[in-house]
């Protein structure tokens, strides 16, 4: 077969599969209808037992999947407004899990199991969410762009749509990026940096261009404000419905929420360090700056985040178009998977330091090395 | 009025400027800071833009 007909022959055999990604808060919805009718607790849970147990199965026993879109065909793939529409269809299942997930907890919850359920499966749907803003924020589209900002507002994490553009994909894989998790770092030491250092280089990202503009950092025209206010509005509206217990229900779901998005940030640049070039500047972000992963249901699962090193190196490109680069450093599982070793160093850098420090052909000193472990990583790894 | 291009496709005309960054419109390419990131991919800044020339 030549090429041309291959091109032309060529059709995604995930088009509908990909439905899996917004299907997920239906899920929840559905476990959500199951709680409300037997007030079983494992139904409170579901959204943990989909995270932590299906998915990383799944991706144990269905594999990989290493094959690209021709190029050809990735005009045409990118105009397809099917993937737009599945993009923006996980958002109102989205919303209706934080309602009614805030109603059933203050409601109908008779033990704090349950409702420690309830704040990991709400939390986790508007984690993922971020997932979903981030798809959206990355386009040049207006409409877009503005449903980011809506998607953010259950997490209360407006500030990743200016962050994650402007400041993480620009020092990503360097020491000034706080979502940019170092060799021997811990998730629970990366945690508070990146919380506390994104939302700092958010607000002066924006302080920065309002500046510009000779407008104060309070000026409405603040991207961070907008979106922050979103969140205010929501959680005032579902607690005057649902009462005083809904405001510690929607702060909890939405810390662990952002912490999950965090645990993930913390996955897909571990160690990874961009080299200074002679002018004093890092050089340009390349595919073998961020961890890869195919394994297929994670990616199915999660609009194809996990093809994370053709995402940095091109940020524009929409999630269906994403490809493997060989090169890549490759993670050993899915991001369910690896989220779960992440949890428990020890698992975490015997599973990984080594990969790090083999992606640099056994060279330590390239990789972004945790300050504070320096030495002992230094010790560790030298070079025999 | 010059216009200049990212790798990822984002046009600079000095014409429009880019107000919601702080440029209005008649904006010199060269009163932009050398640091200003790519407003759309932010994977490249102003230094590496390169100069539109139509074709």
């Amino acid at each position: 077969m030549t090429t041309a007909n291959m091109t032309a022959s060529w059709t995604d055999r995930k088009r509908y599969i990909w439905l899996l990604s917004p299907a997920l808060p239906l899920l929840v919805v559905n476990g959500l209808n199951h709680f409300h009718q037997t007030h079983l607790t494992i139904y409170a849970w579901l959204s943990p037992l989909i995270i932590y147990l299906v998915i990383p199965f799944l991706d144990f026993a269905i594999g990989k999947d290493t094959s690209n879109v021709p190029d050809a065909s990735i005009p045409a793939l990118e105009a397809d407004w099917y993937y737009r529409i599945i993009v923006a269809a996980y958002i109102p299942s989205q919303f209706f899990v934080t309602f009614w997930g805030a109603w059933i907890a203050s409601h109908e919850t008779t033990t704090w199991l349950q409702y420690a359920g309830l704040i990991f499966s709400v939390g986790a749907i508007n984690g993922i969410a971020i997932n979903t803003a981030h798809e959206l924020g990355h386009k040049k589209d207006s409409w877009e762009r503005w449903l980011s900002k809506i998607t953010l507002a259950p997490v209360a994490y407006g500030h990743f749509f200016v962050e994650h553009n402007r400041g993480h994909h620009r020092n990503v894989a360097t020491p000034n990026d706080p979502a940019s998790a170092r060799l021997g770092e811990s998730f629970w030491e990366f945690l508070p940096r990146t919380m506390v250092g994104s939302l700092r280089s958010a607000w002066n990202i924006e302080k920065e261009r309002l500046s510009r503009k000779g407008l104060s950092v309070w000026h409405w025209d603040n991207d961070n404000l907008q979106a922050w206010a979103m969140t205010v509005v929501l959680f005032a509206a579902i607690t005057a419905w649902a009462g005083w217990y809904a405001l510690p229900f929607l702060l909890l779901q939405a810390f662990y929420g952002a912490s999950l998005l965090e645990v993930v940030n913390y996955l897909e640049h571990y160690g990874l360090l961009r080299q200074k070039a002679a002018d004093g500047r890092y050089e340009r972000c390349l595919p073998e700056h961020s961890w890869n992963s195919n394994y297929i249901m994670g990616n199915v699962f999660l609009y194809q985040l996990q093809r994370h090193s053709d995402h940095h190196a091109n940020p524009m490109r929409r999630f269906q178009a994403l490809r493997h680069y060989k090169d890549s450093p490759q993670l050993p599982a899915g991001y369910a998977g690896l989220l779960l070793a992440a949890y428990v160093p020890p698992v975490w850098f015997w599973w990984m330091n080594k990969r790090v420090v083999a992606h640099y052909d056994g060279d330590v000193t390239k990789a972004n090395i945790h300050p504070r472990v320096r030495e002992k990583i230094l010790r560790r790894y030298a070079r025999a | 009025m010059a216009r200049y291009v990212c790798d990822c496709g984002f046009m600079y005309d000095e014409k429009d400027g880019y107000p919601r960054e702080g440029f209005p419109p008649g904006t010199k390419w060269s009163d932009v800071p050398d640091d200003w990131a790519c407003p759309d991919c932010a994977v490249r800044d102003k230094v590496d833009f390169r100069a539109y020339e139509e074709s």
